[in-house]
């Protein structure tokens, strides 16, 4: 059987609508610190997380508020938690980066690589505890080249852990290609620790489900972890109020002027060093700039046009949830 | 003499011992993207972006040190190098012990740390104290844009591994990046004095293990690192109102500790009062309440310090930060006694 598009899409736009809600609380300093979102990664969540269960664990990096979110957190708890009250689900203490719900066995890290190592040891103890159930982590493509995660991928294989590892690759990690600074392949090297590896497109969530019932089923008969590849575009940059997608003049000055100073520097590299080096980082921003304004592989848009045949039923669920969200936004304001 | 903001001073340095020592590069995360300027001008065989492998570059930093270069390694929080201990802990610290005095290992690993702008409790930590436990790390705290500057220059110029940290209150940049994201809408509590302010034309080494009396007082002595100092400034400005007179060290190093300026300013005082960002338990402040005693001189005792995680909510965080309230309160408690 396959999956139900309807629910996978209601889903999807709960979190969309939930993060623009956030992103308009953080802009009028609402909210303080850092804001990684998820947008363009909902088709992975949502493909992913449909599958869990009771009793099935996730480990989340710092962009874990879809997964939460779809999981069934309550969503007035999740914005009292950033918008720093007593009374948020982690009491205030934690903050976007540091979610936990012990009922929904999640928990969050701001420390990029650790969602493997939790993961394998909430697999264990689901191993020992309940039988049957198993863990996920997610993480993004700049975590494939932290030592913990790999090492974690190693200790799942080899104790036949039931994990899922699953990797949101925009093939960015904040300003760096993360081409520019890894060898070899990803998939390859999942593969080469000794477990099954797919490579899905993240926008799709279809896709993305068959593959994750795929390594769920895999671990819940406890055969061992799967390791999945999702291709997703974040257009919002790292987190909100990224410097190369500001539009102020400030911000622009701020970018350019050390450039603009170094450039002709007396004593350093050679011209064509500096050019080369000029040149790097006009094409990152330029990057930045296509993939902000690039709707192709919006996740959101690409299951919409699968559904677009039943208007009526899409508009309804576009109202629900719109205001489901506006509630939760009321509920946690008051 | 010209103005400079703390971020910027310490990169300004770094040029300067660029140009000067070809040995000395620098590598870390997004270095292109936080350092354009020194990437622009000394290019990406000098300035590398490494990938998020704390463990496999801190610990090259080190193996490229022992074998002849000078390396800036950047840790993009201090609360990352947990990833990296083992490079610092065991062979940054060790080489030169363990090879009878023989090998040094040159290389400075530059962090920013710090809280204050509502980032939770595994983005704002300090540390210092921590770091500074281990025998063989100097700890360097800057507290303004000339000392960070001039003490850029000597970590560099240092024999031995130097970990380096900027407060992110006081390096405009990364508190842009990384609290307000360009936003007029959030406020932090910025100390002006720390994050800008005047600098020499040229940048000459301020040698380690050096504090500096900012404020001569009689009754107590506040003692600090980075923020805290401004904090402990903006105390004694209140505390001479209610007559009583705070001196302010700014201890600059952690390690090595300037113990004659803290001996000799307590002797005078009689009254010592800690403020410190790090933990409080097994930390500086308990240090530095050793030292004195140690010294055989007698004192009255304070500290103000983070006790518990920082919490992510800024109410919470404000009143578990050191703040000039308390610092104050801790102050006139002293006096009482
Ligand atoms: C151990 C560690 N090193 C560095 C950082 C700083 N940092 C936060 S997010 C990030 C990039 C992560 O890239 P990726 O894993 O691809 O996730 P993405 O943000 O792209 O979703 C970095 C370097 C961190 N939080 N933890």
């Amino acid at each position: 059987m396959g999956p139900d598009l309807w629910l996978l899409y209601r889903q999807m736009l709960r979190s969309r609508r939930f993060e623009e809600a956030v992103t308009d609380l953080w802009q009028k300093g609402r909210i303080s610190g850092e804001m990684h979102l998820g947008i363009g990664e909902e088709a992975i969540a949502a493909g992913i997380v449909a599958h869990l269960q009771d009793g099935d664990a996730m480990a989340l990096d710092h962009r874990g508020t879809p997964p939460l979110v779809m999981r069934g957190v309550d969503l007035s708890l999740i914005l009292r938690e950033f918008l720093g009250c007593a009374d948020g689900i982690c009491c205030g203490m934690g903050g976007h980066m540091h979610l936990f719900s012990r009922e929904h066995l999640t928990a969050s890290s701001g420390i990029v690589g650790s969602a493997g190592p939790i993961a394998a040891g909430f697999a264990l103890a689901a191993q020992h505890l309940r039988p049957g159930n198993i863990a996920v982590a997610f993480f993004g493509d700049g975590a494939m080249n932290q030592g913990m995660l790999l090492e974690s991928f190693n200790l799942a294989v080899a104790w036949k852990l039931p994990v899922l590892f699953v990797c949101k690759d925009n093939e960015w990690a904040i300003v760096t290609r993360s081409q520019h600074v890894t060898g070899g392949n990803l998939l390859e090297r999942a593969r080469s620790f000794g477990m099954p590896a797919l490579e899905i497109d993240g926008a799709d969530v279809e896709a993305v489900w068959n593959a994750a019932k795929q390594g769920v089923d895999r671990a819940r008969k406890n055969n061992g972890p799967t390791f999945l590849l999702a291709r997703c575009i974040r257009p919002e940059g790292h987190f909100l109020g990224y410097l190369p997608l500001r539009r102020s003049l400030e911000s622009m000055i701020g970018m350019v002027g050390p450039i603009m100073h170094s450039l002709p520097a007396r004593k350093g590299a050679s011209p064509g060093e500096r050019i080369a080096s000029l040149g790097s980082i006009t094409s990152l921003i330029g990057r930045t700039l296509t993939e902000k304004y690039s709707k192709r592989r919006d996740p959101i848009h690409h299951v919409r046009q699968r559904l677009r045949g039943e208007k009526a039923r899409l508009n309804e669920i576009e109202k629900e949830v719109e205001k489901e969200i506006q509630q939760a936004v009321e509920r946690a304001l008051s | 003499m010209k103005t400079m903001g703390f971020a910027d001073a310490i990169d300004d340095a770094l040029a300067q011992a660029m140009v000067d020592d070809s040995r000395v590069v620098v590598f870390g995360e997004d270095v292109h993207g936080l350092r354009t300027g020194l990437f622009v001008r000394f290019g990406e065989k000098r300035v590398r972006p490494a990938p998020i492998s704390e463990a496999a570059f801190v610990g090259a930093a080190v193996g490229a040190a022992m074998a002849g270069l000078r390396p800036v390694v950047e840790v993009m929080m201090v609360d990352f190098i947990g990833v990296a201990v083992d490079a610092l802990l065991n062979h940054a610290a060790k080489v030169e012990a363990f090879s009878g005095g023989k090998w040094k290992v040159p290389m400075v690993v530059r962090a920013p740390c710090g809280g204050g702008y509502g980032d939770g409790g595994q983005h704002e930590q300090s540390l210092w104290g921590w770091l500074a436990h281990i025998p063989g790390l100097t700890v360097v705290v800057p507290s303004n844009p000339a000392d960070a500057g001039g003490l850029m220059l000597s970590a560099i110029e240092h024999e031995g591994p130097v970990v380096y940290l900027e407060h992110k209150l006081l390096a405009s940049n990364m508190l842009d990046f990384l609290g307000s994201g360009g936003r007029k809408t959030v406020q932090y509590d910025v100390p002006a004095e720390g994050t800008c302010g005047s600098v020499p034309d040229g940048w000459m080494p301020i040698p380690l293990g050096k504090a500096a009396i900012l404020h001569e007082g009689k009754d107590i002595t506040l003692v600090s690192v980075a923020v805290g100092v401004h904090r402990c400034l903006e105390a004694s400005a209140i505390l001479k109102k209610k007559r009583i007179s705070a001196g302010v060290l700014d201890l600059r190093t952690v390690s090595p500790l300037d113990k004659e300026a803290l001996c000799q300013a307590v002797s005078r005082s009689g009254r010592l009062l800690v403020v410190d960002e790090d933990y409080r338990d097994f930390g500086l402040s308990g240090e530095l309440a050793a030292v004195v005693l140690e010294a055989g001189i007698p004192m009255r005792y304070g500290r103000v310090c983070t006790e518990e995680t920082i919490p992510y909510c800024r109410e919470f965080e404000h009143q578990i930060l050191p703040s000039t309230g308390r610092i104050v309160d801790a102050a006139i408690k002293l006096m009482d006694r």
